[in-house]
């Protein structure tokens, strides 16, 4: 036994329990930090509306009305027509969809009901890689392989047409609609699936009589999603649908197009503006405010489906 | 009831439901099914092909000279050095900007405000963020660092267009890595008597670092692979003036994607192989940096 332990404990006061001013206040500041971070968000989305709203407000203001329904996207000529590059967006963004749609939803009913973990851990990978391909490659693939190899055999196209750029896109957002409806198809409770087998059905009906049904919301919700990266795709469009120098009213996915990305970008590049012309620097804020709004509204929908999956299970 | 012997209970309840025949239709769902996922991977692997085919010339006959070249209007004497520097300083950029920023505005939202109206607010805000395309956030660029803030066409306009895109997508994977570290750590410290700081940077944090850094790698690969934002804020036509590195921040600069699609826009064949030789230089860094990603969260997938 030692001296120090046959001491009486020191009495504990109140103010061994409080919390030292130090300490606290540097709680504080660092709450107060991370709060800063996570408000950039929220100025971020503040600045993107500013930025584009007045502009494009400016836009709409100064130019001739008649430009807007004029016989085509030309720019330099001052000629504006919105329904020219809203043709282009929906027949790429719908080429992109017929694609896409048969291939995820495949892709992701095959994940979340057939694959064995084995294949899963190669498939999931190989799929997450085809996603990070940088789209401004699968334009030159557009470009120089979709085009002339399947394409231009078919259907005689010139070698910029809408319909290569769609393929693209299609393969683009495959792996997009894959992940989202795969997710949304795993969500689905194993008890679904039982009860199904209880009574006698097959794979195949359980799969897709089953759980596609249950998750109906969550592909929907990529198809949505899917959708709003295919009008929002720039790099592909601006590359192989042959928009440069301006477009005519097309509705034929085998001709030429421009869509509301690609006369963004030839916008910013200066192949469609006269240096100095007026408006031009303006009309490309009133085109990506168009396509904000639209994206933004499907992005707020699919979130919606989203969350009824959620709610569900 | 006569039943074989050799059949068991189980073989003897699939055939009853197999009905006597195998389920073909079911098979050939299965097959088409299967078939849609094989053509997905089948396209990469062609345009992986295709795009080394289409590099062998430059890639055999000049590898070194094309990486240590500037651009050239002459398709023997084009390299990617610009290209190559330029892409770096901006990830250097994304790096320095949107992960402390980003992991900042994750751990407020996980972390001390979960289920605030404000944290709400932020959430949606970033999930829609996340869905804004990026040639949305080149306008903003244009219109606030390259006219408002006064810094024109520079490396640093385009560094920071990049960090604001990719912010979204840092504080979603971070916010997803924290959410994965059970409360338990958490009461554990706050039980012998750490703060709210001290338990994010002693637990929280530490446990949530491989699955923040998988997510942050791969959201610096997808920021090098974008070319429309940096369209819009002028990383085209521009290569380095030279000098030091004062000057590149400022002066007119170019990335390697946007080399890829000026390059894809030049209809001779010499520029076809420049560009698939671009492209396959993209590429590596870009399946590295996913490589990387995978093989983290496979090493370090920890299940509580």
């Amino acid at each position: 036994m030692t001296a120090n332990t046959a001491r009486p404990p020191a009495p504990l006061a109140a103010a061994d329990l409080r919390i030292a001013v130090g300490r606290h206040r540097r709680e504080r500041l660092i709450r107060g930090l991370f709060l800063g971070a996570a408000a950039m968000s929220v100025v971020i989305s503040i600045a993107i509306v500013f930025s584009l709203v007045g502009n494009a407000l400016y836009f709409l203001i100064n130019v001739d009305k008649g430009a807007l329904l004029a016989d085509g996207w030309f720019p330099r000529r001052g000629l504006y027509d919105i329904a020219t590059i809203l043709a282009g967006t929906l027949i790429i963004s719908g080429v992109a969809m017929i694609v896409a749609t048969p291939l995820g939803l495949g892709a992701g009913i095959y994940l979340s009901e057939y694959a064995g973990p084995r294949t899963r851990r190669f498939l999931k990978p190989s799929l997450e890689i085809l996603a990070s391909i940088p789209s401004v490659v699968l334009g030159f693939f557009a470009l120089t392989w979709i085009s002339p190899n399947i394409v231009q055999p078919l259907t005689g196209a010139p070698l910029s047409n809408m319909a290569a750029a769609g393929l693209a896109v299609g393969i683009l957002i495959t792996p997009l609609i894959a992940s989202i409806s795969e997710d949304a198809m795993h969500a689905v409770p194993a008890y679904l699936r039982e009860a199904s087998y209880g009574l006698g059905a097959r794979k195949r009906t359980t799969s897709l009589e089953v759980v596609f049904p249950a998750a109906i919301s969550g592909v929907v919700a990529a198809l949505l999603l899917g959708f709003s990266r295919a009008i929002g795709e720039t790099m592909i469009v601006s590359i192989a649908a042959g928009g440069t120098g301006g477009s005519l009213f097309e509705l034929s996915p085998f001709e030429p197009g421009q869509t509301m990305t690609a006369a963004m970008t030839a916008l910013a590049i200066g192949s469609d503006s006269v240096r100095g012309a007026e408006l031009t620097f303006e009309s490309l804020f009133f085109v990506g405010m168009l396509l904000f709004l639209i994206t933004l509204g499907l992005n707020l929908i699919s979130d919606a489906f989203v969350r009824r999956v959620r709610r569900q299970y | 009831m006569a039943m074989p012997t050799a059949v068991t209970t189980r073989d003897a309840v699939e055939q009853r439901l197999r009905a006597g025949g195998g389920d073909t239709a079911g098979l050939l769902l299965q097959g088409a099914l299967l078939l849609s996922l094989l053509v997905a991977l089948g396209v990469l692997l062609v345009l992986i092909g295709d795009i080394l085919i289409r590099a062998i010339p430059v890639m055999t006959e000049r590898p070194a000279d094309f990486l240590t070249s500037p651009l050239s209007s002459r398709p023997a004497r084009a390299g990617i050095i610009q290209g190559i520097v330029g892409s770096m300083l901006l990830m250097a950029f994304v790096a320095a900007l949107s992960l402390p920023v980003g992991i900042g505005a994750a751990v407020y939202l996980e972390e001390y405000a979960r289920d605030s109206a404000l944290a709400r607010l932020i959430r949606t805000n970033i999930r829609n963020l996340a869905g804004v395309p990026s040639i949305v956030y080149g306008l903003l660029g244009l219109a606030l660092f390259v006219s408002a803030i006064g810094l024109g066409k520079s490396l640093i306009a385009g560094g920071l267009t990049l960090a604001v895109l990719v912010l979204p997508i840092v504080v979603i994977t971070t916010s997803e890595a924290l959410r994965a570290v059970p409360g338990s750590i958490r009461e554990a410290a706050f039980g012998v008597g750490a703060t709210r700081w001290e338990t994010i940077r002693g637990h929280v944090l530490p446990y949530a670092a491989p699955g923040i850094l998988t997510g942050t790698i791969l959201s610096l690969g997808r920021a090098f692979g974008e070319t429309a934002p940096l369209l819009m804020v002028g990383a085209i036509a521009g290569t380095f003036s030279g000098g030091g590195l004062g000057d590149m921040l400022t002066g007119s600069y170019t990335a390697l994607p946007t080399i890829v699609f000026n390059w894809s826009g030049q209809p001779q064949d010499e520029f076809r192989s420049l560009t698939a030789a671009a492209i396959v230089v993209l590429l590596v860094v870009i399946l590295l940096v996913n490589a990387s990603a995978i093989l983290l969260r496979n090493r370090y997938d920890r299940k509580w």
